[in-house]
């Protein structure tokens, strides 16, 4: 086992999502799957290799210039919202 | 019992660039929600963020200037949390590879110097804005300042004092400023600062528990937050309770911090590199580039107002508070060759008419060209000290040089001669009772000649003048 039940409960908390028994189970299942066959990994000896963001030194300071360009309109930005209401999405309370 | 405190903080201040970090959209605060919005910092499926180079370069400005290592190589992490301002829920921030470590400013309290440690400097992007119903079970969301450019600037738990902690923060803030990197307005956000806040015994290594007060949005209420932090952990220990580690928000209307328990305290951050975004790769060239480009920082420019200008340091410390204010001063002193004139009339008449009008001196109508003639005028007798004040009012309605002004209103000074000892004789054949008591001793009836010969001039006599004059003439007859 990678993973535990509590600890999938744990990040299901973190992520505000609620699970039934049924799916707990499934879920815990499914990531301890995942996890394991990422674990093949491991096998492989990578102490001379660079780490995969750093890439080879040659591929560094990929920068923008401080430069503005034109952004969506609020329509669009807020086309994908499930509740929107004006310009802003709309969410249920997230402070007492 | 007796208790040391122990404070630190962790400011973030908005960097001053048109784009925001990662994508083009503009930075501009104030826009109709949502209208600065893009794939990118909506965190749609399939973009990638491209680092803007102005946020490197200002975050190197303020590592500089707060004496840090800049590290040659940094990258970015995801910190992954869930909240509805996050659209892709992880904020890109660093996190084992920070931009700059290893600083410290030098902050001045009654007079007294003391270092502050910097634990680090890195580079991150903001979260967006909620707006809560008050009145329906609904938050709004507002991404425009989603990827809006920080840096998260981290002190060493130095400070031991709210009033230590207050000096750090505007020490840091006045940097900020000078730089340029950021606008510095605490009420809208751009620099915002929490505090780390433990109290231990007298003479003790050991930190207690500290608590994280947040929410304070002005200079005076981190001080008052800290203040009250520090009595609420003595209170507790002293009673026999125990201060538990925790986040609270800090309520200025009720001069109260209220714990933020439950799920938004719930973090597991779970950091990991970002696999989007190339490190930053900083060599000693680009680092002398920026060095070079930084201003005379705000201490530097009160020692040298202090020694070439002679100026108390407490003129110097107001005087260089705000840099456009230094510029201005500089200005007159270059132009009057008068550095203490100078620094009287702008801290006296120039900033209290700014203040009177809630200004700054960017909008001053006073020229420094204007102020400079004005002390000369002075000088030359032109106009009394006292006139001269009524004169710089009129510059500042009207934007006027001050030979306008006293050539439109007749206000020039009566410096000649003649003409006062005209009027002083004139006033002693109309007063020879007063006269009489004078020589007798009533030597308080010298402030009556004077008045009279002020109201015979309309206010214009020299008074330096008129003084010699009437002495003379009043003991000679």
């Amino acid at each position: 086992m990678k993973i535990g039940k509590a600890e999938v409960a744990h990040i299901a908390n973190l992520s505000r999502l609620e699970f039934g028994d049924a799916e707990m189970e499934l879920f815990t299942s499914q990531l301890n799957d995942i996890l394991l066959y990422m674990e093949k990994l491991s096998a492989v000896d990578t102490a001379s290799v660079m780490p995969a963001t750093t890439q080879e030194m040659a591929r560094h300071n990929a920068f923008r210039e401080d430069v503005v360009a034109p952004s969506l309109s609020s329509e669009e930005a807020l086309r994908n919202a499930p509740d929107a209401t004006g310009d802003c999405i709309r969410v249920p309370k997230v402070v007492e | 019992m007796d208790f040391t405190t122990v404070i630190g903080l962790e400011v973030h201040a908005q960097l001053l660039t048109k784009s925001k970090i990662f994508c083009s959209c503009s930075t501009t605060f104030g826009a109709s929600p949502n209208s600065h919005t893009c794939p990118v910092c909506l965190g749609m499926p399939g973009v990638l963020p491209v680092l803007n180079k102005t946020v490197v370069e200002f975050a190197m400005k303020m590592a500089l200037a707060t004496n840090c290592n800049i590290n040659k190589f940094s990258s970015f992490a995801r910190k992954n949390y869930f909240y509805p301002d996050l659209p892709k829920a992880y904020q890109i921030s660093q996190y084992s590879e920070p931009l700059a470590e290893h600083g410290y400013m030098d902050i001045e309290l009654d007079g007294k110097m003391k270092r502050i440690g910097i634990t680090r400097i890195h580079i991150e992007e903001d979260a967006g804005k909620l707006l809560h119903d008050d009145h329906n079970p609904f938050s709004y969301v507002d991404l425009n300042r989603t990827g809006v450019p920080l840096i998260e600037i981290v002190s060493e738990p130095d400070m031991h004092s709210a009033e230590e902690a207050a000096a750090y923060l505007r020490a840091l803030h006045e940097i900020l400023v000078y730089l340029e990197i950021c606008d510095g307005t605490m009420e809208e956000g751009s620099f915002r600062c929490d505090a780390n806040v433990s109290i231990m015994p007298v003479g003790s290594q050991e930190f207690g528990t500290r608590a994280e007060l947040k929410n304070m949005n002005s200079f005076r209420n981190v001080q008052r937050a800290i203040e009250y932090e520090v009595k609420r952990q003595s209170y507790l220990i002293e009673n026999g309770g125990r201060v538990i580690q925790e986040t609270r928000l800090w309520d200025a209307n009720a001069g109260v911090s209220n714990s933020m328990r439950g799920k938004e305290e719930a973090h597991d951050y779970r950091y990991f590199p970002d696999p989007d975004l190339l490190p930053v790769i900083v060599n000693d060239d680009w680092i002398a580039r920026m060095r070079e480009s930084l201003p005379e920082l705000p201490a530097a420019k009160r020692a040298r107002f202090i020694a070439d200008y002679e100026i108390p340091a407490y003129d110097a410390g107001v005087l260089t508070a705000d840099k456009r204010l230094s510029f201005y001063y500089e200005e007159v002193v270059r132009l009057s060759g008068k550095p203490k004139q100078a620094s009287n009339w702008v801290m006296g008449e120039v900033l209290r008419l700014l203040n009177e009008d809630k200004k700054d001196i960017s909008a001053c109508a006073v020229s420094p060209a204007g102020l400079a003639m004005l002390l000369e005028l002075i000088e030359k007798g032109t106009i009394s000290g006292k006139m001269a004040k009524d004169v710089i009012v009129e510059m500042y309605v009207a934007g006027a040089m001050p030979d306008e002004i006293i050539a439109t209103k007749g206000l020039s000074q009566i410096s000649d001669e003649s003409a006062i000892i005209a009027t002083i004789t004139d006033i002693i054949a109309k007063n020879p009772e007063q006269l009489e008591q004078f020589r007798a001793g009533k030597d308080k009836l010298f402030g009556f000649f004077v008045g009279q010969a002020m109201k015979a001039t309309g206010g214009k006599a020299n008074p330096a003048l008129l003084n010699d004059l009437l002495k003379k003439m009043l003991a000679a007859n």
